[in-house]
């Protein structure tokens, strides 16, 4: 008997290394993913070794550039099958590519890219010292009000960070919903949520209420956090494994080869429920639901404006493709235990969203309740459990996301002496002074209200009607109500830009580079696109309805 | 492939409406004329519609179908049948007397700032609603048909909204709170009526698989289809709801007296005399036809409501100060014969109707447009600041007291033959609800001549003494609208023989029969 082999209390006898098998890895169908994290890494290096004078154009050259070559990537995919025939499970089980993920990282992609776009505007600010600003803290370590900060600002110092931090959410947020383990799930979360945390610190003006908003954010964030790990791990201790396919075989009791371990807890219902609710409320706290919204207005309102549309559409955008992955592939089984309380809380949420909208004075808050009740209202497209359900819930995704960071991108327009000029009563009588700009921001309201021949209604017409097949007519009706609801305060805003008198010492609109004209000009062709002529969006989402399992 | 008429008939102006919107800021004239000569144009379309519409022929003609949103199971469909072909005809005879009433309602106070255009946006917005209310009148799919009556609420609220009366008793400040006020509850009553219609729509397609209104009759008529009584009951009450909310009938009617009395004559007149017409015909189109078993189940409940109306806005115009707010509870008085007429469920109560639709529009129109020509020489909307105006411009005080004679139904002119048709039909098989109607046609004789007696007749008030007679462009206006109404009066024919069919068809699709005339059915 060899030394080796003797067990003792405190060492096993370990088979010597023979081999580790390396991990079969498809780069190729990761590659988006893979193009995007690749270009944050050459952001920091930009930031390290580039001069500073040229650091701009080189991290917007490198990000546009990433972000379109990624989405040509995902575009291949989906043209070489891998969204339909050939949809499998890449990265050893860890990430899906199927249609719903390469729907969602395209939409999440174009979203970035146009998000990328205001950014990157430097012609809002007044210059200092012949330095165009951009709407990011001038130095990020300075104290809000102290004489660094001034002094800072008064050199009109700009920094170029923010550029890789949103290459790193954006990584987060396509394998968020492609991801088809726990763990990979929750690292895709934290990667995509660090940097917004980050990004909503930043903001030029009003620092303190921007830092307030990261920190209530990333505490809240961070228990949210807290709340899916501890799911996972009870997930986990019910089904023996990480893996999506796994957990679903158990939970439906078609799992092969039970060992006594697994057929021990497999029968503990509790660790499932129990695991079940927690994770979903870490999914929703991201996506913004009720009970789980509280950050997000505040949230809304400090971060800087080009960072709350981006972050208002692409997160939500990544977090319903997790939360749908999770109900439509784990849990399946559990249709009958999660349908009710999902009911309840779309049901709250378009209300709660939709009210307590009405009472808003500020626009960026405004439209923060308003993303409340459209969370509510994608909810009911989620709750239907079919597959026209995904395809709708896909829809209305991508037209929402762009009609928001369209209209973030407008709010950074309209500005007076002390930075945007965010409250309502500053937007009075703006459709007299500047009626384009008055009139888009209104088709954007109308987007949001759901007017006919906006993409609003085409997505809500397809939740409701995949809502009503699932069998939840009430969840129609009561979105109806919300929706009728909802519009008295989008209206108010149109009535308020175009009838009333505009105030003596208004805000003024900013004239702003190509760069926010596009972002702006893209929001509005989307809407109009996707509600007059939805069909081949339609069928693109229907084909991607399917999940990969 | 034929030439597409119906969709190029909305598609004009729909263009017009950008062209127009697109003039420069400097040029208001030329926007004016683009916007004259293209509702002229669409009413020549119009007329080609009508002429190339075979009575006799089948129900829907010159129909159009594309495939839309295959995904909702949506098409692009067109086709009229004689009811639509004559509220086509009424819209787009009235659009040009609108636009040249209002040739000088949205010229600018000031100069503000270099892109305000108001006038361009005021006649864009006007041929906008043109072109959306053509097709609503066209569509025969159900959700083609939902989207435009809902997107026609958007133009109509700007209208409103935007564009108020010159001169304001209470200043432009207490004006512009009053007109936004009035165009939030327009838009809010409406859009709520739409989205509870939004779940219904829904609903029918997913009990029914389809949304084309012939195929539904067809499948219903073959029994292919059936629904649960239940179910019918409430897809018919979401639809009916959202249009009794435009029609407008009582209790739902209360924001047409505020959004008639803010906005200016010419949107007032395409408020009810256009707008609210969509209301009714989709009562007889669609809840009729897709819900036929719902709608008898529904009949007494609607009669009494439309009856309701009737004598509850006769009383009301009776005690208005305002003209316009006058002229806004007749039409709500004018709106529940109408939905008698439909839902009396008799070939003659929706011939009726459907002459009623036509004919309350053009009277509608002329008595409002003079009303606001009077308005806008005086300044004011309250009929005690009138009097004695027949002396000082007895062509406005006649045309005045032409336009409200045939809104009393008076014998010879247009309405009269409409009216009559209505309570003959209730009559026949409703006789107490037919009877009480009557009493709305002796109110409506007596808020009409006390309106006149204040303002035209009596001592001539000092304010009015230098009021100026009816323009040459006010003449245009109001002459031609004039004529028609006697010409119908006189000579319903050519309207009865398009209308009739449709009717026909109609009724045999709810399955209901005349009653037989009580001599007969004694025998």
């Amino acid at each position: 008997m060899s030394a080796a082999a003797v067990h003792s209390l405190w060492t096993t006898a370990a088979d010597p290394i023979s081999k580790i098998d390396a991990p079969k890895i498809e780069y190729g169908q990761l590659s988006p993913t893979l193009i995007v994290i690749g270009a944050a890494l050459i952001g920091v290096l930009i930031e390290a070794f580039v001069p500073r004078r040229s650091r701009y154009y080189a991290q917007v050259f490198v990000s546009a550039v990433a972000l379109c070559a990624a989405f040509a990537a995902v575009v291949a995919l989906a043209a070489g099958g891998y969204g339909t025939t050939k949809a499998h499970i890449a990265a050893m089980g860890a990430v899906a590519v199927d249609g719903p993920a390469l729907f969602l990282e395209g939409t999440i992609l174009l979203a970035a890219l146009v998000g990328l776009f205001t950014f990157a505007e430097r012609r809002l600010d007044p210059a200092a010292h012949g330095n165009r600003v951009d709407s990011f803290a001038a130095q990020a370590a300075s104290v809000p009000g102290g004489e660094g900060e001034q002094a800072a600002v008064k050199a009109g110092f700009t920094t170029t960070e923010v550029f890789p931090l949103l290459l790193f959410a954006v990584a987060g947020m396509l394998v968020f919903p492609a991801a088809n383990d726990l763990l990979t799930l929750f690292v895709a979360l934290e990667v995509l949520s660090l940097p917004l945390y980050l990004l909503c610190a930043l903001a030029r003006r009003k620092r303190l209420m921007s830092q307030e908003a990261a920190v209530k954010y990333f505490l809240l964030g961070a228990f949210a956090s807290a709340f899916t790990l501890f799911g996972i791990a009870l997930l986990y201790g019910y089904a023996g494994s990480v893996s999506y396919a796994r957990i679903a075989q158990v939970v439906d009791g078609t799992v092969s080869g039970v060992d006594p371990a697994l057929a021990n807890t497999m029968g503990n219902d509790a660790l499932l429920l129990i695991g079940m609710a927690l994770l979903v409320m870490g999914l929703l706290f991201k996506v913004g639901a009720v009970p789980f919204h509280m950050w997000t207005p505040d949230v809304y309102q400090g971060a800087p404006t080009p960072v709350t549309g981006f972050m208002a559409a692409a997160t939500k955008v990544a977090a319903f493709g997790a939360l749908l992955r999770l109900l439509y592939v784990v849990l399946p089984g559990l249709r009958w235990d999660w349908r009710p309380v999902m009911w309840g809380v779309a049901i709250v949420t378009m209300l709660a969203g939709a009210i307590v909208a009405i009472t808003q004075t500020d626009i960026k808050r405004l439209l923060a309740y308003s993303s409340i009740a459209h969370a509510g209202f994608i909810l009911a497209g989620v709750i239907a459990t079919t597959e026209d359900g995904v395809s709708a819930v896909l829809f209305y995704l991508a037209g929402y996301s762009f009609v928001t960071i369209g209209a973030f991108a407008v709010v950074t327009l309209v500005r007076d002496a002390g930075g945007e000029a965010t409250h309502l009563s500053q937007w009075a009588g703006l459709g007299r002074r500047s009626p384009l700009v008055a009139a888009v921001f209104a088709v954007f309201l109308l987007a949001f209200a759901g007017i006919p021949l906006t993409s609003g209604f085409a997505g809500k017409f397809a939740v409701f009607r995949a809502a009503a097949e699932g069998g939840a007519a009430p969840l129609v009706v009561v979105g109806v109500i919300s929706s009728a609801i909802a519009a008295f305060f989008y209206i108010r805003v149109i009535v308020l830009m175009f009838f009333s008198d505009p105030q003596p010492n208004g805000p003024t609109v900013a004239v702003p580079s190509p760069l926010t004209m596009t972002a702006i000009a893209v929001g509005v062709a989307v809407t109009v696109v996707l509600g007059v002529a939805p069909q081949y969006f339609l069928d693109l989402a229907g084909q991607a309805g399917v999940f990969v399992r | 492939m034929s030439f597409p008429l119906l969709t190029a008939t909305a598609a004009l102006p729909a263009l017009g409406a950008v062209a127009t919107a697109a003039v420069p800021a400097r040029q208001r004239t030329a926007a004016k004329w683009l916007a004259l000569l293209v509702s002229l144009a669409t009413l020549a379309l119009a007329i080609v519609v009508l002429v190339r519409f075979d009575p006799d022929g089948a129900r829907y003609q010159l129909t159009e179908s594309h495939s839309w949103i295959r995904d909702f199971g949506v098409r692009y469909e067109l086709g009229v049948d004689g009811i639509a072909v004559a509220l086509i005809g009424l819209t787009a005879v009235l659009m040009p007397f609108i636009v040249l009433a209002g040739w000088h309602d949205a010229d600018p106070l000031e100069t503000g700032s270099r892109r305000w255009r108001p006038t361009q946006g005021f006649f864009a917005l006007i041929l906008a609603v043109e072109a959306m209310v053509i097709i609503s009148f066209e569509a025969t799919d159900v959700f083609v048909f939902y989207i435009f009556f809902e997107a026609m609420l958007i133009p109509m609220y700007f209208l409103i909204g935007g564009f108020g009366d010159r001169a304001h008793s209470q200043g432009e400040e207490a004006a512009s709170t009053q007109r936004s006020y009035a165009a939030v509850k327009f838009l809010l009553y409406n859009l709520a009526g739409g989205l509870i219609m939004l779940a219904a729509v829904i609903g029918l397609y997913v009990v029914a698989g389809s949304f084309s209104l012939q195929e539904i009759v067809q499948a219903r008529a073959d029994g292919s289809l059936t629904m649960a009584t239940s179910t019918e009951r409430w897809l018919f009450l979401g639809f009916f709801f959202a249009f009794a909310v435009k029609a407008p009938l009582w209790p739902l009617h209360t924001w047409l007296p505020n959004a008639m009395q803010e906005s200016t004559a010419p949107v007032a007149v395409l408020i009810t005399a256009v707008v609210d017409k969509v209301g009714t015909f989709a009562m007889l189109r669609f809840c009729l036809q897709l819900f036929p078993e719902a709608s008898k189940w529904a009949t007494p409940v609607i009669l009494v409501l439309a009856l309701i109306s009737i004598v509850y806005g006769a009383l009301l115009a009776v005690g208005q100060r305002d003209i316009k707010r006058l002229v806004a509870y007749a039409s709500i008085s004018h709106f529940g014969f109408i939905v008698m007429g439909i839902f009396a469920m008799t070939t003659q109560g929706q011939s009726g109707a459907t002459l009623y639709m036509v004919n309350h529009g053009i009277s509608t129109a002329a008595l409002m447009l003079v009303a606001g020509f009077l308005i806008s020489r005086r300044g004011s909307r309250l009929i005690a600041d009138y009097g004695g105006v027949q002396k000082v411009a007895p062509v406005l005080a006649g045309t005045f007291l032409i336009g409200g004679l045939a809104t009393l139904s008076l014998p010879g002119l247009a309405p009269f033959v409409s009216e009559f048709l209505v309570l003959v039909g209730t009559f026949s098989r409703y006789p107490v609800i037919g009877i009480i109607a009557t009493v709305g046609i002796v109110l409506a004789a007596l808020y009409t001549l006390v309106l006149y007696q204040r303002t035209m007749t009596g001592p001539v008030k000092p304010e009015v003494s230098a009021m100026p007679d009816l323009r040459v462009r006010e003449v245009l206006v109001v002459a031609p609208l004039i004529v028609l109404l006697v010409f119908l009066g006189v000579y319903p024919k050519p309207l009865t023989s398009i209308v009739d069919p449709a009717v026909k068809q109609t009724m045999s699709d709810v399955q209901q029969k005349d009653p037989k005339p009580a001599v007969e059915a004694a025998k």
